[in-house]
C-alpha cells in the first residue's frame, strides 16, 4: 500500500469513527427520551394531578402536592434571584471592566456553575435549617436561588457587552445619568437575552434535586405552607424510584417525564425567544 | 428679548447644576446599589467554604488529616474516613472521562468538520438540549434500564474476555449485578458528553478559516488537519473542556446515587458496589446523627468542594486562554 492511499484509509477511519461517536450520543439521546417516554406516559392520568402521594401500600396516588410543591419553590426561586442576578450582571457589564473586584466575581460566578450543587444543599442546611428552626419551601428556594444566580449573572453580562457602544454613547451625548443609560437604553436593548438567561436558569433549577434533600426535604401531604417541609417532584422522583412498591416506581416515571417535558419545553422556547430576537 | 434671556440664565445654570448634582447622587447610589448584589454572589462562596469548614471541624479535630485517607465508615461506631468515597468518586469520574472524552472528540470534529451545513444547527441544538436534561432522568433510567440489561448482556461477555489477564481481569471479578462503580461510570460518561462535546465544538471553531484552507489547499485529508491544525490550535481550550466535564463528573450526585451500589467500602473490581462523596451524602445526610456523623458528612462535602473548586478554576482559566487566542 503506497503512501497516498494509507493517508485516504486513516482519514476514513477517523472520519467513519466520528460519524459513529455522533451517531452514539444521538442514540443515548433516543434511548433515554424514548424510555423517559413510554414509561412517563403509561403513568400519566388525572389522578397525577388531583391526587397527593400515596402512604406506603396504599394503591393509586398521584404527585399533585409535589407538582404544586415544586411550582411554588421555583416560582420563589425566580423571584429571588432575577433582580438580584440581573443587578449584579449590570456592576460586572457597567462598572466592572477594569476592576480586580469585577474579575474575582466574575472568576466566583463561573466556578458557581458548575459547583456540585449537593454543597449548595449543605451549605442552606447549615445556614438556615440547622439554624432556623428546620426544614422548609424556603430553604430549598434559597438553596436553588444560589444556583439560579450565577446563570442570570452570566448571561445579563454577556448580552450587556453585545450593545453597541454607539448606542451607549448616544444616550451619553444627550446628558443621561449613568443609570438611566443602563436601565432605559442598554438594558431594554437586551430585553430577549436576558429573559433567555432568566429561562435557562428556571429550567437549571427545575430538575435539581440534590440541593433539596436536605433544604426542602419532602412532605407527604398537600402544603402551601413555606416554612413547613414542602413536597417536591424530584425528591418525590429520587424516594419513589428507589422504593420497593410499584406504584411509586410508576409516579416516579410519571414526575420524570413532567420535569423533562417542563424543562426541554423552557430551553426551546428560550432559543426560540433569543434566535427571533437576534435576527431582527 | 435678549433681556429676558439674559435674568433668565443665571436661574437655568443653577437648576442645571442641582440636575447634575442629582445625577451623580442618583449615579453613586445605582452603583453602589449593582454593587452590592455583584458582592451577594461572592458572599456565596465565602460563605458556603466557612459553613462547611466551621461544620466539618469537630470530624477533623477528631481525626486529623488522616480523614482523607482512612478507609472506614463505621457508624455505629462512629468512626469516619473518606478513603472510600474519595476513590469511588475518583474512579468513577475517570471512566467517564475514558468514555465521554474520545466522543466528544469524535462529536466536535464531526460537527465542525464533516457535517453538512444544514445538519450542523439541529445537531448542535439536540447536543446543547441533552446537557439540559435534569440529572435525576439519567440516574432512573441508569437504574432501571440500563443496569439490568448490563448485567445481563455486558458484564458476562466482560468477564470471558477479560476475565482470565492478570491485572485488568481482577477489574471486572465478581457477581454481575448490574449496579457499581463501573455502571456509575458509564451514566456518569453520557450525562457528561454534551457538556465535553459543545465547549469542544466552540473552541474547534475559532481555529481560523485561512489555517484550516491552507491546510486543505497542500492537499491534507480532513483527518490530517484536525489533528495537525485544529488541535494543536485549540489544544489549551481542549483541556479546558475535558476539566469542566471533569467538575462535572466529581460532584455530580442524582446520576450516581441511584446507581453506583451505595457501599462504603473499596473493592478493586469495578463490578462492585461502591460509592462517591456526593451519593453518600445523598443517602446518609437527612438520617445523621447530630454530633461526629453529621461533622464527618460536611467534611466529605468540603472536600467535595475543594476538590471540583481547584478542577473548575483550572478548566476556566484553559478555556479563557484557549478562546482568548482567537484574536491571534
Amino acid at each position: 500500500m503506497n503512501r497516498y492511499s494509507r493517508r485516504i484509509l486513516t482519514n476514513r477511519i477517523g472520519i467513519g469513527l466520528s460519524m459513529a461517536a455522533m451517531t452514539f450520543g444521538l442514540l443515548a439521546l433516543l434511548w433515554i427520551l424514548w424510555t423517559l417516554f413510554y414509561n412517563g406516559f403509561a403513568a400519566l392520568s388525572w389522578d397525577l394531578f388531583t391526587q397527593d402521594t400515596p402512604a406506603p401500600g396504599s394503591e393509586g396516588g398521584g404527585l399533585r402536592n409535589a407538582i404544586v410543591g415544586s411550582l411554588l419553590i421555583v416560582g420563589v426561586t425566580t423571584l429571588v434571584s432575577t433582580p438580584i442576578g440581573i443587578l449584579a450582571g449590570i456592576y460586572l457589564a457597567e462598572f466592572g471592566s477594569r476592576s480586580r473586584f469585577a474579575a474575582t466575581t466574575r472568576f466566583v460566578t463561573d466556578i458557581m456553575l458548575s459547583a456540585p450543587s449537593i454543597v449548595v444543599g449543605l451549605f442552606v442546611y447549615a445556614l438556615a435549617v440547622a439554624t432556623l428552626g428546620g426544614f422548609s419551601g424556603w430553604a430549598g428556594s434559597l438553596a436553588l436561588s444560589l444556583i439560579a444566580i450565577p446563570v442570570v449573572v452570566r448571561t445579563t453580562e454577556n448580552m450587556l457587552l453585545l450593545v453597541p457602544g454607539s448606542l451607549r454613547e448616544a444616550a451619553f451625548a444627550v446628558g443621561a445619568p449613568h443609570w438611566q443609560v443602563s436601565l432605559k437604553v442598554t438594558l431594554p436593548a437586551v430585553k430577549a437575552g436576558v429573559l433567555t438567561g432568566i429561562l435557562l436558569a428556571i429550567a437549571r433549577v427545575t430538575g435539581e434535586t440534590a440541593p433539596l434533600l436536605f433544604t426542602a426535604l419532602n412532605n407527604q401531604f398537600y402544603s402551601t405552607d413555606m416554612s413547613q417541609p414542602m413536597g417536591n417532584l424530584p425528591v418525590v422522583i429520587f424516594q419513589f424510584a428507589m422504593s420497593p412498591y410499584d406504584n411509586w416506581v410508576n409516579l416516579a416515571w410519571g414526575g420524570a417525564l413532567l420535569i423533562a417535558l417542563m424543562v426541554l419545553a423552557i430551553n426551546i422556547v428560550a432559543r426560540v425567544l433569543f434566535r427571533k430576537k437576534s435576527s431582527d | 428679548m435678549s433681556a429676558v434671556m439674559m435674568t433668565s440664565q443665571p436661574v437655568s445654570l443653577d437648576l442645571q447644576a442641582r440636575q447634575v448634582r442629582k445625577f451623580k447622587l442618583q449615579d453613586t447610589i445605582f452603583h453602589q446599589v449593582t454593587l452590592l448584589f455583584a458582592m451577594i454572589v461572592l458572599a456565596a462562596l465565602a460563605g458556603i467554604l466557612i459553613a462547611l469548614a466551621l461544620e466539618a471541624l469537630p470530624a477533623f479535630r477528631e481525626f486529623g488529616a488522616a480523614f482523607l485517607w482512612t478507609n472506614v465508615w463505621n457508624v455505629p461506631e462512629e468512626q469516619f474516613g473518606a478513603l472510600s468515597a474519595i476513590y469511588g468518586t475518583v474512579v468513577s469520574s475517570v471512566i467517564a472521562l475514558f468514555i465521554a472524552v474520545p466522543v466528544s472528540f469524535g462529536i466536535a470534529l464531526f460537527l465542525t468538520e464533516t457535517c453538512p451545513v444544514w445538519l450542523r444547527r439541529p445537531l448542535g441544538t439536540a447536543i446543547e438540549l441533552l446537557a439540559g436534561v435534569p440529572s435525576i432522568i439519567y440516574g432512573i433510567w441508569g437504574l432501571f434500564v440500563f443496569a439490568p440489561l448490563f448485567a445481563r448482556h455486558v458484564q458476562p461477555y466482560l468477564q470471558t474476555l477479560f476475565g482470565d489477564l492478570p491485572v485488568i481481569g481482577g477489574w471486572f471479578a465478581g457477581p454481575p449485578i448490574g449496579v457499581g462503580i463501573l455502571t456509575a461510570g458509564i451514566v456518569l460518561s453520557l450525562m457528561v458528553i454534551p457538556f465535553v462535546a459543545s465547549v469542544m465544538r466552540d473552541v474547534f471553531e475559532t481555529v481560523p478559516a485561512q489555517l484550516k484552507e491552507s491546510a486543505y489547499g497542500i492537499g491534507c485529508t480532513t483527518w490530517e488537519v484536525v489533528t495537525g491544525v485544529v488541535l494543536p490550535y485549540t489544544r489549551v481550550g481542549v483541556i479546558g473542556g475535558i476539566m469542566l466535564g471533569l467538575g462535572r463528573a466529581l460532584g455530580e450526585t442524582m446520576a450516581v446515587t441511584f446507581v453506583i451500589g451505595n457501599a462504603n467500602r473499596i473493592v478493586g473490581s469495578l463490578f462492585a458496589p461502591g460509592t462517591s462523596i456526593a451519593s453518600t451524602l445523598a443517602n446518609e445526610f437527612g438520617e445523621a446523627n447530630p454530633g461526629l456523623h453529621i461533622s464527618a458528612l460536611f467534611a466529605l462535602g468540603l472536600v467535595l468542594f475543594v476538590i471540583t473548586f481547584v478542577v473548575l478554576a483550572i478548566s476556566r482559566w484553559l478555556v479563557r486562554r484557549g478562546i482568548a487566542r482567537q484574536g491571534i
